[in-house]
C-alpha cells in the first residue's frame, strides 16, 4: 500500500520538479523515487494487508509483481538520457505519466474487486495513451497514440459492461463473492455470467496484447518512441497478465470448464500469430512486437493451471521475460539512434564495433528464446511444468514447435550482430546506460544459472 | 568433487583468456586444456574399475524446491567419455596453432567453454542439468562455426542450430513428462528415472521425443541432413570438435537416458532404428565414395560409421554396447586426425579436391605414414583401433539379426573402397603443380598426430584397458533395462 502511496505522491512532485531549469536532474530523481517505492513495496512482503473494505490487498502476489514492474521501470529509464540532453521540454511530464501508470498497474496486481481493477486499467492505459503519442513531430507516434487510445477505450468499454453483467448475476463486484455465487450459480443467471466473463475475458486478452486482440500491437510498439516501447511491452504487460491470471483464479477457478476452451484457443492462436508474424518482420522493432504478443501465449500458459507452480512460474517468467526486452529495446533505441534505422541491418557488425552491446544482445536474445544459462530458459521450464503437471502435453508440444520458430527471428539478430559487415561507426553509448545493461546481462545470467533464488517466491 | 573440478576448470579459464588480448591466447587456452588432461587422468588413476556405481559423485541442492539437484559423478561410461573430451581438446587447440584466426581470445574461450558442456553432458546424473548442459555445449560450436567458418556460414550453421534444438526441445518435454511421472515431490535424478515404470504406450512416444534429440546430434538417418554441410562449412577446429566429441553426445544420450529410461519403448521401435542406422551406413558409405570434396567424403564416412554405432546400441547385447563403447573412442580418434589432415593439405595446397592432388608421399614421408595409420584405423584394419569397435558392434547387430548383421557388414568392404581410392589419389601418383613444393609435418603438427596415432595403435592391440572401464557399468545398464 506505501508503494502505492508513494508512486502518487511522487508523480505529483515530480511534475513541479519539470519548473526547474535544467532537465539533467529529473532522471535520477525519479530513479530515487523508484527505488523508495521499490523498498517500500518489499517491506510488504510476508505482511498481507487489505485497504479500502478490502477492495485492494497487498499480499505476496500484489508485492512480487509491483516488485517485477518497480524494478523494470529503474531498468528502462536510464536509457532515456537522451531525452535529457535534448532538453525535452515535457520530459518531467513523461516521467510522471509512467510513475502514475505504475499506480494504474499496482492496482491492476493487487485488486479485490472489479472496480479496481477497472480503476487500474483505466489509470495504466490513459497515461500510455499519451506516451505512445510522446514524439509529437513523427506521423507514426501519433497514429500510435489514436490508434491505441480508440481501441483502448473500446476494449475498455468492453470490460465495464462485463463488470456490469457479472454484477448483475452475481450482485457483487468483489472477487471472492463472485467466486462463491459462481460455484452455486442459479441457472437463471447462467448465461448472464458467462457474458459478463467473455466480455472481461475479451478485454484483458486485448489489455495483455493476446490474438486475436493483438492487432493494434505490432503498429502502436513501431510508432511509439522506443523508450515507451520498453515500458508498454514489459511493464503494461506484466501488470495485464498479473491480473488476468488473477481474476481467472480468484473469481472463475470454479467454472473453469466454462472458459477453459476458450483461453486454451487463445492461447495456441496467440502462440501461433506472433511466432509466425515474426518471422516475417524486417524491422526489429516489429519484430520485438510481434516476439511480445507470443510471449504473451507463453504467460498465458499459467492460465492452464492454478497450482502453486504456476504463479511462481509466472513471476519468475515476467521477471525473465522484462528484463530481457528491457536490454533489448534499450540496445536497439541506441542503435536506431546513432544508425537512423530500426531494421535487422542496423545491427549488422554491432558485435565488433560495440562488443559489450552485441554480447548483452546476445544474452537478451537467448533468454528470450529460452536457451539455458539465462533467465529465460527457466522461465519457460517452470511454465510448462506447470502445465504439464495439469496434463496439458499437446499444448506444451505446440509452445515447443513456436520456440523453436522463436529461435528463427532471435538468431537473425545475433547472426547481423556477429557474422555481418559493419553498417556504421562504434555505436555511443552513455556509461550509465552501460551500467544497466551490464546489470541486466548479470540478472539474466543469474536466472540463468541459480533460479533457486528468483523462484517459489510466492 | 573431482568431477565439479573437471566441469567448472574449462570454464573457469575460458574467461581469463577471454581477457588475453593477441594471440597469447592460444597457448594459455592449450595451457589450461594440458591441466584439464592431468585432471582427467588422475580421475582415470583413481577410478576403481570392478566397482559399475558411479564414482566421485557430487550432490548440491540447485532448485530445491522443485527437487533438481546438481548431482554429478561418473561411472565407466562416462569415464571414457570424459578421457575422450580431455585428451581430444589439447590436441584440437593445438592443431590451430599455425591459423592466426581474427579475435582469438573469442575463438579459444568459446573451445573452453564448451568443453564445460561437454563434460557437463557426460557427468550429469539429473536429467535437467543434461539438458541444460546440452545445450550449453551447442552455444559456442554455433558461434565458432558461425564466426570463423567458409563462405556459407551463415546459413548452414544456422540450420544446423535450428535443427539440434528443434529435437533437444523435445528432449526437455519428454523429460519434463517423466519428470511428473515421479512419485513424491518428484526429482529428475537418473536413479529416480529409471526406477519409473510407464506403460508401454506411454513409453512409445518418450522413445520418440527423445530419439529425435540424439538421432539429430549423432546424425542418424534420414536426421544427417545438417551434418555434411556443417562439417564442410565448419574451421578445422569446429569440424574436429563437432566430429571427434559432440556427436558422441548423441549416443552418451541414448546410453544414459534413452535406453534404460524406457526400456519397452526400445523394444517396440529397436527394429525401426537398427533399419534406419543400416540404411544409414550404405548411403554414407556410397555417397562418401562419389565425393570429390576431402572434407565431405570424410562427414559422409562418418554418417557411415555413426550408423554402425547406432545399431550396435539398439541391439541391447554386450557386444553391442562395449562395441558402441570403443568405438566412439576410436572415431573420435580417427576422425579429428583425419580432419586435421585434411587441414594441412588444404593449408599447403590450397585445396580440398581429391583430383587435384597427387604425389604428396614424395614430399611428406611423416604425413604419410600418419595419415595410412589414421586412415586403416577408420577401414578397420586388423590391430587397428577401428577393428575392435567394428567387430564387436558387428557381432553385436549379427546376434540380433543375421541379415541385418550381413548388411552392416557392407561397411567395412565400402569403406576400404572410398577411404583406399581417396588416399591413392591424394598421396600417390605424379606431383603436379600445386602439390611441387609440399612440406613435411611441422613440430606442432607432429605433436598432434603422434598421440593420435599412438592411441590407434594402442585401442587396437591392447582393447581391454578401456574394455575394462566400460564393462562393469555396461552390464549394470544391461541390467537395468532388462529389469
Amino acid at each position: 500500500m506505501t508503494s502505492l502511496i508513494l508512486l502518487s505522491v511522487f508523480g505529483i512532485v515530480n511534475l513541479f520538479l519539470g519548473f526547474m531549469k535544467s532537465k539533467k536532474v529529473l532522471m535520477p530523481m525519479v530513479l530515487l523515487f523508484l527505488v523508495i517505492a521499490l523498498g517500500a513495496t518489499v517491506m510488504d512482503w510476508n505482511q498481507p494487508q487489505s485497504y479500502f473494505n478490502n477492495m485492494f490487498t497487498m499480499d505476496n502476489y500484489a508485492v512480487g509483481f509491483t516488485a517485477v514492474m518497480v524494478l523494470s521501470t529503474i531498468f528502462i529509464l536510464p536509457f532515456s538520457r537522451s531525452y535529457g540532453e535534448r532538453e525535452e521540454a515535457n520530459l518531467a511530464e513523461y516521467f510522471s505519466l509512467m510513475l502514475f501508470s505504475l499506480v494504474g498497474g499496482v492496482m491492476m496486481v493487487g485488486y479485490e474487486n472489479l472496480l479496481m481493477l477497472f480503476v487500474g486499467i483505466e489509470i495504466m492505459s490513459i497515461s500510455m495513451y499519451i506516451l505512445a503519442g510522446s514524439d509529437k513531430r513523427n506521423l507514426l507516434s501519433n497514429e500510435a497514440s489514436m490508434k491505441y487510445f480508440l481501441m483502448g477505450s473500446f476494449f475498455t468499454g468492453i470490460i465495464l459492461f462485463g463488470v456490469a453483467l457479472l454484477y448483475g448475476a452475481t450482485g457483487s463486484f468483489y472477487l471472492s463473492e463472485i467466486a462463491s455465487s459462481a460455484a452455486t450459480l442459479e441457472p437463471g443467471n447462467a448465461p448472464l455470467l458467462l457474458m459478463g466473463l467473455l466480455l472481461v475475458l475479451v478485454g484483458v486478452t486485448f489489455k495483455v496484447g493476446a490474438a486475436p486482440f493483438h492487432f493494434w500491437t505490432p503498429d502502436v510498439y513501431e510508432g511509439t518512441p522506443t523508450l515507451f516501447t520498453s515500458y508498454m511491452s514489459t511493464v503494461v504487460k506484466t501488470a495485464g497478465i498479473a491480473a488476468f491470471y488473477k481474476l481467472m483464479s480468484a473469481a472463475f477457478g470454479g467454472v473453469y470448464e466454462e472458459w477453459f476452451p476458450t483461453v486454451v484457443a487463445i492461447t495456441v492462436l496467440t502462440l501461433l500469430i506472433g511466432n509466425i508474424g515474426a518471422v516475417a518482420q524486417t524491422s526489429m522493432k516489429r519484430m520485438l512486437a510481434y516476439s511480445s504478443i507470443s510471449h504473451a501465449g507463453y504467460l498465458m500458459i499459467a492460465l492452464t493451471s492454478f497450482n502453486d507452480r504456476s504463479e511462481n512460474a509466472l513471476l519468475f517468467y515476467s521477471l525473465a521475460y522484462s528484463v530481457a526486452t528491457i536490454a533489448a529495446f534499450g540496445i536497439l533505441k541506441y542503435v536506431a539512434d546513432a544508425r537512423g534505422s530500426d531494421s535487422y541491418d542496423a545491427f549488422n557488425g554491432l558485435g565488433k564495433t560495440n562488443p559489450l552491446l552485441g554480447f548483452v544482445m546476445t544474452v537478451a536474445m537467448l533468454s528470450l528464446a529460452g536457451i539455458p544459462l539465462t533467465g529465460g530458459f527457466f522461465g519457460k521450464l517452470f511454465l510448462f511444468s506447470a502445465a504439464l503437471e495439469q496434463g496439458m502435453l499437446w499444448l506444451i508440444v505446440v509452445a515447443i514447435l513456436m520456440s523453436a520458430v522463436g529461435i528463427y527471428y532471435y538468431f537473425r539478430v545475433i547472426i547481423a550482430m556477429y557474422m555481418k559487415d559493419p553498417a556504421g561507426e562504434r555505436v555511443p553509448v552513455d556509461a550509465f546506460a552501460t551500467f544497466t545493461l551490464i546489470s541486466l546481462l548479470v540478472l539474466t545470467v543469474l536466472m540463468g544459472i541459480v533460479p533457486g533464488l528468483f523462484n517459489d517466491l510466492l | 568433487m573431482l568431477t565439479a573440478i573437471l566441469i567448472l576448470w574449462p570454464a573457469v579459464a575460458a574467461l581469463l583468456v577471454l581477457l588475453v588480448k593477441g594471440q597469447g591466447a592460444k597457448k594459455i587456452a592449450f595451457g589450461a586444456a594440458l591441466v584439464e588432461l592431468v585432471l582427467g587422468i588422475y580421475a582415470w588413476i583413481n577410478f576403481v574399475p570392478a566397482n559399475p556405481g558411479t564414482q566421485f559423485l557430487l550432490n548440491l541442492p540447485w532448485i530445491e524446491t522443485a527437487g533438481i539437484s546438481f548431482k554429478v559423478g561418473m561411472d565407466g561410461i562416462s569415464l571414457l567419455m570424459v578421457l575422450l573430451t580431455v585428451f581430444l581438446i589439447p590436441l584440437i587447440i593445438l592443431s590451430t596453432f599455425k591459423h592466426t584466426y581474427d579475435r582469438p581470445s573469442s575463438f579459444y574461450a568459446l573451445i573452453l567453454f564448451m568443453q564445460s558442456g561437454l563434460l557437463g553432458v557426460f557427468t550429469s546424473l539429473d536429467a535437467f542439468l543434461f539438458y541444460f548442459f546440452w545445450e550449453v555445449a551447442l552455444i559456442p560450436i554455433y558461434f565458432i562455426a558461425g564466426l570463423w567458418g567458409g563462405e556459407n556460414r551463415i546459413k548452414v550453421t544456422f540450420k544446423f542450430f535450428l535443427y539440434t534444438v528443434f529435437g533437444s526441445l523435445f528432449m526437455l518435454a519428454a523429460f519434463v513428462y517423466l519428470y511428473f511421472q515421479t512419485p513424491g515431490t518428484h526429482s529428475s535424478e537418473e536413479v529416480v528415472f529409471y526406477q519409473l515404470t510407464l506403460d508401454a504406450a506411454n513409453q512409445s512416444w518418450i522413445f520418440w521425443f527423445l530419439f529425435i534429440a540424439f538421432a539429430i546430434k549423432m546424425p542418424v538417418f534420414p536426421f544427417h541432413t545438417w551434418q555434411p554441410d556443417t562439417y564442410t562449412e565448419a574451421p578445422a577446429a569446429g569440424t574436429m570438435l563437432l566430429s571427434g566429441i559432440m556427436l558422441k553426445m548423441g549416443i552418451y544420450g541414448v546410453l544414459r537416458w534413452l535406453l534404460p529410461v524406457v526400456p519397452l519403448g526400445v523394444s517396440q521401435w529397436a527394429t525401426v532404428v537398427l533399419v534406419l542406422a543400416i540404411i544409414g551406413i550404405v548411403y554414407g558409405a556410397i555417397i562418401a565414395i562419389r565425393q570429390h570434396d576431402l572434407k565431405r567424403l570424410i562427414a559422409f564416412s562418418s554418417i557411415s560409421h555413426v550408423g554402425l554405432i547406432a545399431a550396435g546400441l539398439f541391439t541391447l547385447n554386450e557386444q553391442g554396447l562395449q562395441g558402441a563403447m570403443i568405438q566412439m573412442l576410436s572415431h573420435g580418434v580417427n576422425v579429428v586426425g583425419l580432419f586435421f589432415i585434411i587441414d594441412i593439405i588444404q593449408s599447403r595446397t590450397g585445396t580440398r579436391d581429391i583430383a587435384a592432388m597427387g604425389g604428396i608421399t614424395q614430399s611428406a614421408p611423416f604425413l604419410t605414414v600418419c595419415f595410412m595409420v589414421l586412415m586403416l584405423g577408420a577401414v578397420a584394419l586388423p590391430l587397428t583401433n577401428g577393428f575392435v569397435g567394428e567387430f564387436l558392434l558387428l557381432m553385436g547387430v549379427y546376434q540380433y539379426n543375421a541379415w541385418m548383421g550381413a548388411v552392416a557388414g557392407l561397411t567395412i568392404i565400402l569403406g576400404a573402397v572410398y577411404m583406399l581410392r581417396m588416399f591413392q589419389r591424394v598421396m600417390f601418383g605424379e606431383k603436379n603443380a600445386i602439390t611441387e613444393v609440399f612440406t613435411d609435418l611441422t613440430f606442432t603438427e607432429k605433436a598432434v598426430l603422434v598421440p593420435l596415432v599412438v592411441m590407434v595403435f594402442w585401442i587396437g592391440l591392447h582393447p581391454n584397458t578401456f574394455l575394462n572401464i566400460s564393462e562393469p557399468a555396461i552390464l549394470h545398464l544391461l541390467d537395468v533395462i532388462k529389469r
